[in-house]
């Protein structure tokens, strides 16, 4: 069903009772084109776009649970493209253009709201390295400025830019388009527009196997019965791992712990996203009148899903230094969730060493911004064979071959990233 | 929040440590390409528990070698003093 202004009255009129569910319930056939494990942001992104873009509709999208219940539902929500190396900008430089349409092309709201993103400098050195970066980023044809002392103050006037301050802020790198975007609705947007194409999704169908025949992938198991398949696309963040054991891959990435915090809503006083780089700490304001907070990973390997109270401690005090009315304010929720970290803390896409089995994973804690472009990079490649010039930077063979991507210059290292 | 066995210092909180990763086996500095990305970039295990380094900033400043579940922080066994990264 169209989402519009005849619907809307059509079923108040009705009595609100004719919905349709978002997703059609599913009776699983034996086989499809492609198997997509993970139903998460990136992998209905895919689905959608294979129906959308490329007419390749017999695909099934696989949980183990629910529809946007993992990482898609537990991100800072928040888009931008400030990245130095061009592999990782273009990538996500293209997702912000896709983000400014995607919710007139799903039919869904997906709050998108470009209000600009802030990333703070604390000195004449890191300014120089963001200037280098917006410059980077003006050559390859994005919107982007520095700001100055007063420029942030007329911005942003809750910030504490006092100059006795732990870390004073001396400018900030300011790109427009950045912002943030729902994310629950961008999980929902996506299966409702792959189901209404056709596309199967099946939630609470966990893959506990892969059926592999002189290496090439012929089908997964599932407590629901063998699904054959000519493709299997893995998109399920820190669970690929795990995953792609079955299937005899050992993917080089760690498993590592971030929380994120939401306080209680109070009235606007922030409509820009902002990032503190003293120390890690991003903020933004939901549209509910949350602030939301995000700092930097625990620094450790888990898969506990438990946060340390070391880095909530370290992430609010660095967001009292941005902001020190935020000491009046109560924590409302909290939540952690495991993100996949590679060796050089950049995202694994593509083709691996056993035929018709592609991989989606390594995003850590940055993967939601560049949903619909991998979305769009991986539909064209699973539909045509040919390797979108997108997405070839992030092939797994780098590791072996050296053409690392690491962003922030820190080495094999993913507690650092 | 880890409660970090130190040998030397006993249980400490893990703001006073630094995280040094796991505790790979490296092969020879002269080995060849394949081996090093075998061992730095796949030296990853399939088990829950991990032997790592920690470096106790905060306390008898060794770095030292335990062993952990990932999936519930558990060390389980006595930790190691390393005096330096073997």
């Amino acid at each position: 069903m169209k989402y519009s202004a005849a619907s809307l009255l059509k079923q108040a009129l009705g009595g609100q009772r004719k919905w349709p569910p978002f997703v059609a319930p599913t009776i699983l056939k034996p086989h499809y084109d492609i198997v997509i494990v993970g139903a998460g942001g990136h992998g209905l992104a895919t689905a959608h776009y294979l129906a959308a873009n490329h007419g390749v509709d017999d695909v099934l999208v696989l949980d183990s649970g629910w529809i946007g219940g993992g990482n898609t539902a537990r991100n800072t929500t928040i888009l931008r493209s400030d990245y130095l190396l061009p592999a990782s900008f273009a990538l996500k430089n293209f997702a912000l253009e896709l983000w400014a349409q995607l919710s007139q092309d799903l039919n869904f709201n997906l709050m998108y709201s470009p209000r600009g993103y802030i990333d703070l400098a604390h000195s004449d050195g890191e300014l120089e390295h963001f200037m280098l970066r917006a410059n980077a980023m003006r050559l390859a044809g994005a919107d982007v400025d520095m700001l100055n002392r007063r420029q942030i103050s007329e911005q942003v006037p809750g910030i504490d830019l006092g100059l006795d301050a732990r870390y004073p802020i001396s400018g900030a790198l300011y790109q427009p388009a950045g912002g943030v975007v729902r994310h629950d609705a961008v999980a929902w947007g996506f299966a409702r527009s792959a189901s209404s194409r056709g596309i199967h999704i099946q939630q609470n169908c966990a893959v506990d196997g892969f059926d592999i025949q002189s290496n090439r992938v012929v089908g997964v198991a599932t407590p629901q019965g063998q699904i054959s398949a000519d493709k299997v696309f893995i998109s399920a963040a820190s669970a690929t791992a795990p995953l792609a054991r079955l299937a005899g891959l050992r993917l080089p990435m760690e498993p590592i712990n971030v929380q994120a915090f939401v306080t209680e809503p109070i009235k606007p006083v922030l409509d820009s996203v902002v990032n503190y780089n003293a120390g890690l700490c991003y903020v933004s304001q939901s549209d509910k009148g949350e602030l939301v907070l995000g700092g930097a990973t625990d620094g450790y390997l888990s898969q506990a899903r438990r946060g340390s109270f070391a880095r909530i401690e370290d992430t609010l005090a660095r967001a009292l230094q941005i902001f020190p009315f935020l000491s009046q304010l109560r924590l409302m929720r909290h939540w952690s969730g495991t993100a996949d970290i590679p060796m050089d803390g950049n995202a694994i896409v593509g083709a691996t060493p056993v035929d018709g089995l592609f991989v989606n994973c390594g995003w850590g804690y940055a993967g939601f911004k560049a949903t619909p472009a991998v979305g769009w990079s991986m539909a064209q490649y699973l539909a045509s064979g040919e390797l979108p010039g997108l997405l070839q930077p992030f092939a797994l063979e780098r590791f072996a071959s050296g053409a690392l991507i690491d962003d922030a210059g820190i080495g094999p290292y993913p507690w650092r990233h | 929040m880890l409660l970090i066995p130190c040998p030397h210092c006993g249980e400490r909180d893990e703001s006073e440590f630094d995280y040094g990763g796991r505790a790979l086996a490296l092969p020879a500095l002269d080995a060849s390409g394949d081996e090093w990305h075998q061992a730095l970039h796949l030296g990853n295990d399939s088990e829950d528990c991990v032997d790592e380094y920690w470096y106790h900033a905060g306390g008898c400043e060794c770095w030292i070698r335990l062993r952990r579940s990932l999936s519930n922080h558990a060390f389980v066994e006595p930790g190691s003093s390393t005096g330096v990264i073997d």
